[in-house]
């Protein structure tokens, strides 16, 4: 309840639904051209590495964060986050610690956080136990990338009642046919996906990025994100004026990698995002 | 009752089993590929296409062998064997790959990717690739390359790129992972060729329609060969095409039991072994493009897995037979890697025949049942694959002093030839 006055006194256009990711991001964007989401794998390198990258995030004025609950086959993964999968599970974390994590997150910081994960993760604790658990852990939504529209008519229900967002993404090789469906699904945010592959890659950010937001856009009253490949304030810059929010994934856990909390440190103030 | 209608049911469904779980990016490539095989199914020219470069190339129809020696030594059933090892390339991977070789003509693309665990998948890949004149980039895990070396050999020879999947447990289930990786990057020009009636719809329908053919071919054979039909049907599980292929014919005949042997590698209890459904083990689960039986821990992380043969070292099953096992359709034993070794010996020893370790699996169980059946009864055993793939395994596991002593030998010849 409370979250949901704090957003009321910021004034919303009559209408506006007062909850959830969209009038979250919608909200912000009056005071900032382009949103940032970042993204951290749970429990890799440790929880206690997730949560100073998170403080970094909360100091560079990030304002989503994915928490990723690791799976053992990520198979839209990149080479990066596949090893940070597995070298978390192999370290002993459990979805009971990812939602235990998600709560403390959740109480100490601003950004709003949504769980990214495989679906078998939710379909073995149950659909209605799982989006309770979200729920009770303060998450916003969650984006399941092996979880089509046509599979997720009962988990969307439910999640409507609790008013979680059930982010879907968009792609390039979608027909229009298809992002029409994906539209009349879409809540709190969509999430463009910049190009074909896995995580992990540069995109080159090009008119085939704004051709994809434009189609994203003819399809969806709800903010767009744009994820997949971006890794700079370059790509900020571009992506400004057209897209609500830039999705960062893998350049941050690489810098990470490289040069741990400095170089973490360094990289999102790059971004100057705020 | 003709599983593949599903005008009453969800499409790509058995039951609550298949569906199709697969990133947004790949929507458009999937439905593309399912309104060609739609194409291809109803078209009779296809098939027939299909059986004409089988007949060429691969040497179908296989026979059926009638074992004499081996049904008088266990005193019960008439044991016979379709013969899928007689196949080019020596399994019946051929026939899934000549198939989607074909398929892959009509989708107008070049390139294409596999993933193999023993081999044998990979290895029919890059020679249906080498004909056909695609491209080809085969995924096979890191613990697989080094156990199956023997068609890494062939598959790179043939003009195939093999890659060495260094994740996860570095077997079957990780180098699917890795083609869907690749496919979600390369789908516009790529097909990738599933080895077995696993993944997303329409694979375990389409893999499961190409090894249609040994069912049907075993079905006239044995008729013609004995007036029967059979009493039961063996044939070994690892994702389940070749079961699938066999059981096909039959599955219209209530007096034909179908059983299906998964590798219960060192047996109940080890937690080491690939049993989905003969033990009590796995639960339903989504991975990998689709809803089945999988071997996972309590927050659906894939369990180890483990099998003397690597053809049969996979967490999930064909969600065909997860649904015709809970109808009662099929029945499931698990054969040990011990019992498996024992029914080779045995088979080389009694019959001349040399099935591959995977298939020996559908030994084990039939020679454990044939005994308690009478002498008028029929066993039919599908003799997937032919185990010369699996001499350095197979050599290790009868501790065969002079083939040690001549690798040794051989290992010392090359590294005098390196200095």
């Amino acid at each position: 309840m409370e979250k949901i006055y704090r957003w009321q006194s910021t004034g919303l256009q009559a209408g506006e639904k007062l909850v959830g990711i969209e009038s979250f991001i919608k909200d912000k964007r009056r005071k900032k051209d382009i949103l940032v989401m970042g993204h951290v794998v749970c429990g890799y390198p440790s929880f206690e590495e997730n949560f100073s990258a998170l403080e970094i995030m909360e100091d560079a004025g990030v304002d989503l964060v994915e928490l990723q609950f690791p799976f053992s086959e990520p198979s839209a993964d990149g080479p990066l986050f596949v090893k940070a999968n597995e070298m978390s599970i192999k370290s002993g974390t459990t979805v009971n610690m990812c939602f235990e994590f998600m709560s403390k997150v959740t109480k100490r910081f601003s950004f709003k956080v949504l769980m990214m994960g495989y679906y078998n993760t939710i379909f073995q604790l149950g659909e209605e136990a799982f989006l309770s658990r979200l729920k009770d852990s303060g998450g916003e939504g969650y984006i399941i990338p092996d979880l089509p529209v046509e599979e997720a008519t009962k988990l969307h229900t439910l999640s409507r009642d609790l008013d979680l967002d059930p982010i879907i993404l968009m792609t390039q090789t979608s027909s229009d046919d298809r992002l029409k469906k994906l539209g009349e699904s879409s809540r709190g945010m969509v999430y463009a996906v910049a190009r074909k592959g896995v995580t992990g890659s540069k995109t080159t950010m090009d008119e085939s990025i704004d051709s994809l937001i434009s189609r994203c856009r003819a399809n969806t009253s709800v903010p767009l994100g744009v994820g997949f490949g971006i890794s700079s304030k370059s790509d900020l810059d571009f992506l400004k004026g057209k897209a609500d929010v830039a999705i960062i994934g893998t350049a941050a856990l690489q810098a990470w990698e490289t040069s741990h909390a400095n170089g973490y440190k360094n990289f999102f103030e790059s971004l100057q995002i705020s | 009752m003709d599983i593949f209608d599903f005008s009453d049911g969800r499409e790509g469904y058995y039951g609550e089993y298949g569906g199709v779980f697969l990133p947004e990016i790949l929507h458009e490539t999937i439905e593309e590929l399912l309104q060609c095989f739609r194409e291809c199914k109803s078209d009779p020219g296809f098939w027939q296409e299909y059986e004409s470069v089988l007949q060429s190339y691969s040497g179908r129809p296989t026979p059926i062998t009638y074992l004499e020696n081996l049904s008088r030594h266990l005193g019960g059933a008439q044991i016979y064997v379709k013969r899928d090892d007689l196949n080019h390339t020596g399994s019946h991977k051929v026939n899934n790959v000549v198939g989607q070789g074909l398929l892959c003509k009509r989708l107008g693309k070049k390139r294409v990717i596999a993933e193999t665990g023993a081999g044998q998948h990979g290895f029919a890949t890059a020679t249906m690739a080498a004909k056909f004149g695609y491209d080809c980039r085969i995924y096979m895990g890191a613990v697989d390359v080094a156990r199956q070396r023997p068609n890494v050999f062939w598959m790179e020879n043939l003009g195939a790129e093999v890659i060495s999947v260094e994740d996860g447990q570095k077997t079957l289930k990780d180098a699917v992972n890795e083609c869907m990786r690749d496919w979600v990057t390369n789908m516009s020009d790529t097909h990738y060729i599933l080895g077995t009636a696993c993944g997303p719809h329409p694979f375990p329908e389409m893999v499961s329609w190409f090894q249609s053919i040994i069912g049907k071919e075993a079905r006239k054979q044995l008729l013609e060969l004995t007036g029967n039909l059979p009493d039961r049907v063996y044939a070994c599980v690892g994702g389940g095409s070749n079961a699938m292929g066999i059981f096909q014919g039959f599955m219209e005949d209530p007096s034909v039991e179908l059983i299906g042997c998964e590798a219960g590698g060192k047996g109940v209890g080890s937690y080491m072994h690939s049993a989905r459904l003969a033990y009590d083990d796995a639960k339903v689960g989504v991975a990998q493009g689709y809803k089945t039986y999988f071997l996972q821990n309590d927050d659906g992380n894939m369990s180890e897995t483990h099998s003397v043969a690597a053809g049969l070292d996979y967490i999930g099953i064909n969600p065909i037979f997860s649904y015709l096992w809970e109808q009662g359709k099929v029945r499931f034993e698990a054969a040990t890697d011990e019992e498996v070794k024992e029914a080779l010996k045995l088979v080389m020893r009694t019959e001349g025949l040399i099935p591959a370790l995977e298939t020996t699996h559908g030994f084990v169980t039939a020679i454990k049942e044939a005994p308690t059946l009478g002498k008028n009864e029929i066993i039919l055993i599908n003799q997937s694959g032919r185990g010369d793939k699996d001499i350095f395994t197979i050599a290790d596991a009868l501790n065969d002093s002079k083939w040690k002593k001549f690798i040794d030998g051989k290992a010392q010849d090359y590294r005098l030839e390196r200095n």
